[in-house]
């Protein structure tokens, strides 16, 4: 790893309007590499919207999102998406193995067929999630928690530098939160960086090493113990100080 | 089963094949209404052609038609990617205009010249053995060579672009993310099914095309586990459908295009209910025996088939 020192993303002056109403506005923030960081903020931060903008899923109408040191259209191989559960169609047909599988497709394109480097990431993704029991399993037929080890599955398959996570731990038993914890802080021990949207502000400090506090502009952004600081959260979910302590305020 | 019979039961099938490997990605994508829009917006463009050259010829027609059809579904995708509106609305918002534009052309300008729309745009799969035409020295039927040609189009779009295909369908956000040019498919997803619907309207009925892109497609993600699967079972269906409704149509002298139509309700009926695993009886069984162990342990599986006698008897 020639980046030790790079960002692994750098968001500058970012903006983002739905039909001309602003969610964001000059969103500024680093994450290096190699860190577990958390997205987080009261409902309507724009903490999705955050992701989708470092991810090109949205228009910026002003700023600048520069991944891995580059723009994402250079990196979009080492970056993965796991996207909002509550978002993904469950009645699709499809198998938890070919779900993983198209965690090649950014490396394989339209066309080229999935040969023995592409086995060995999804043989490795799959035994790391622990999934082996479900791979012909039809997605419906999954729990909330073996669908989200399913699509983070598909992320590691992908082998990407990069992992974005949309609220990685809604609809998921505590045993699968705390196993999936566990995998992504050996992802970054490995050197990858993990930028998840999380919304359990209890939980933020114990699971994550660095945070963005969001209100539709980054209140607060470093490591976590700076950043989640009460008179931070107070301006975030704009409540008085006193009423601030984490546990409250999580909801 | 006649000459005629085989040729019409032929033109169904292959129609079905079509419109059976374009549906599922349709159905999925929640945009089944589609078709139904191209059936509709392409009146003004039958009418356009006819008021610009004076010619009722189907081949110009079709021409006209498959430039509104195309300019239907890249004005719905226009509309939706705005955001301001859902899939639903954008349909709904697209093709009265067209639609209206068409019938205003006929009332205003073609009256007179007799525009049959029926013979011109919406045909009748009855009449498919006696259209025909000549390709060298045989007499083809045109309705199964439509058909023929909209299979090939459509079995080549989606054995090319298979992979950007499933991943649309399933998960749009990665195909883009993964630079399956996500929108891109979309949009040649859309254009593929309006030139496959046009191409077929003159020769089998609108109605019948309608069917076959959504009925067989939800009918057949009831059984399937993998999208290839629902693929192949939504084709199944439509030639079954093909079969069983040309008979019962002649059995019971009626339309034959009605009778398909019905039978592939028909079987999408059959698997809604005994699909299984995700069919209604199976549903049912299934809360049964769930209702049946949390609510009364000491029950015996003799009284588990009708947990509601049991429970207000007790």
């Amino acid at each position: 790893m020639s980046e030790q020192h790079q960002l692994a993303l750098q968001l500058s002056n970012v903006e983002v309007s739905y039909g001309g109403r602003p969610v964001l506005r000059e969103v500024s923030f680093d994450i290096p590499t190699g860190v577990l960081a958390a997205i987080v903020g009261p409902n309507g931060a724009g903490k999705s919207t955050a992701l989708k903008a470092t991810l090109g899923l949205v228009p910026l109408t002003n700023g600048d999102v520069r991944i891995l040191g580059t723009t994402l259209r250079a990196n979009r191989r080492r970056v993965a998406y796991v996207p909002q559960q509550d978002l993904v169609t469950k009645d699709f047909p499809i198998t938890a193995i070919q779900v993983v599988e198209m965690g090649r497709y950014p490396h394989r394109g339209w066309f080229r067929r999935l040969g023995a480097d592409d086995d060995a990431a999804v043989a490795e993704a799959v035994e790391r999630t622990g999934i082996g029991a479900l791979l012909d399993e039809p997605l419906d037929e999954l729990s909330g928690g073996q669908r989200q080890r399913v699509f983070l599955a598909r992320a590691l398959a992908q082998r990407a530098d990069l992992l974005v996570l949309d609220e990685p731990f809604t609809a998921v038993d505590t045993r699968t939160e705390e196993a999936l914890v566990d995998l992504l802080a050996e992802l970054c021990a490995d050197g990858a960086t993990v930028l998840a949207v999380h919304h359990d502000l209890r939980t933020v400090a114990e699971r994550f090493d660095h945070a963005v506090l969001l209100a539709g502009t980054v209140l607060a952004a470093g490591e976590v113990s700076d950043v989640l600081t009460t008179e931070a959260l107070a301006r975030a979910y704009g409540l008085a100080p006193r009423h601030t302590e984490p546990a409250r305020a999580a909801r | 089963m006649n000459t005629d019979d085989a040729i019409i039961l032929l033109t169904a099938g292959t129609l079905a094949t079509a419109c059976g490997l374009l549906g599922p990605f349709l159905v999925l994508r929640r945009q089944s209404l589609t078709s139904d829009a191209i059936g509709h917006a392409v009146l003004p463009g039958v009418v356009a052609m006819y008021l610009l050259t004076g010619s009722r010829s189907s081949l110009l027609a079709t021409l006209g038609a498959a430039a509104f059809g195309l300019l239907c579904v890249l004005a719905i995708d226009a509309l939706r990617r705005t955001r301001l509106l859902g899939t639903d609305a954008a349909i709904a918002l697209t093709f009265p205009a067209l639609f209206s534009l068409g019938v205003l052309g006929v009332s205003g300008f073609a009256s007179g010249a007799h525009l049959d729309l029926d013979s011109t745009i919406y045909g009748e799969i009855t009449f498919a053995p006696f259209r025909t035409m000549s390709l060298g020295a045989v007499e083809f039927p045109r309705p199964l060579l439509m058909t023929l040609l909209a299979v090939l189009l459509a079995l080549g779009f989606v054995l090319l672009s298979w992979r950007g295909l499933q991943t649309l369908a399933f998960d749009p956000e990665f195909a883009d993310i993964a630079g399956l040019r996500g929108r891109l498919i979309q949009r040649l997803l859309l254009m593929v099914s309006a030139i496959v619907a046009v191409i077929v309207f003159d020769s089998v009925g609108a109605i019948l095309v309608v069917t076959f892109f959504v009925v067989p497609a939800a009918a057949a993600q009831l059984v399937a586990n993998r999208l290839d699967t629902m693929l192949l079972v939504s084709v199944a269906i439509g030639w079954v459908s093909s079969f069983v409704g040309q008979r019962a149509a002649v059995a019971y002298d009626s339309s034959i295009a009605g009778m398909i139509g019905l039978t592939t309700v028909g079987c999408f009926l059959l698997l809604r209910l005994l699909a299984p695993r995700r069919g209604l009886l199976w549903r049912w069984l299934r809360l049964a025996r769930r209702r049946d162990n949390t609510g009364a342990p000491a029950r015996t599986g003799a009284d588990s088939a009708q947990p509601k006698n049991t429970s207000a008897s007790a």
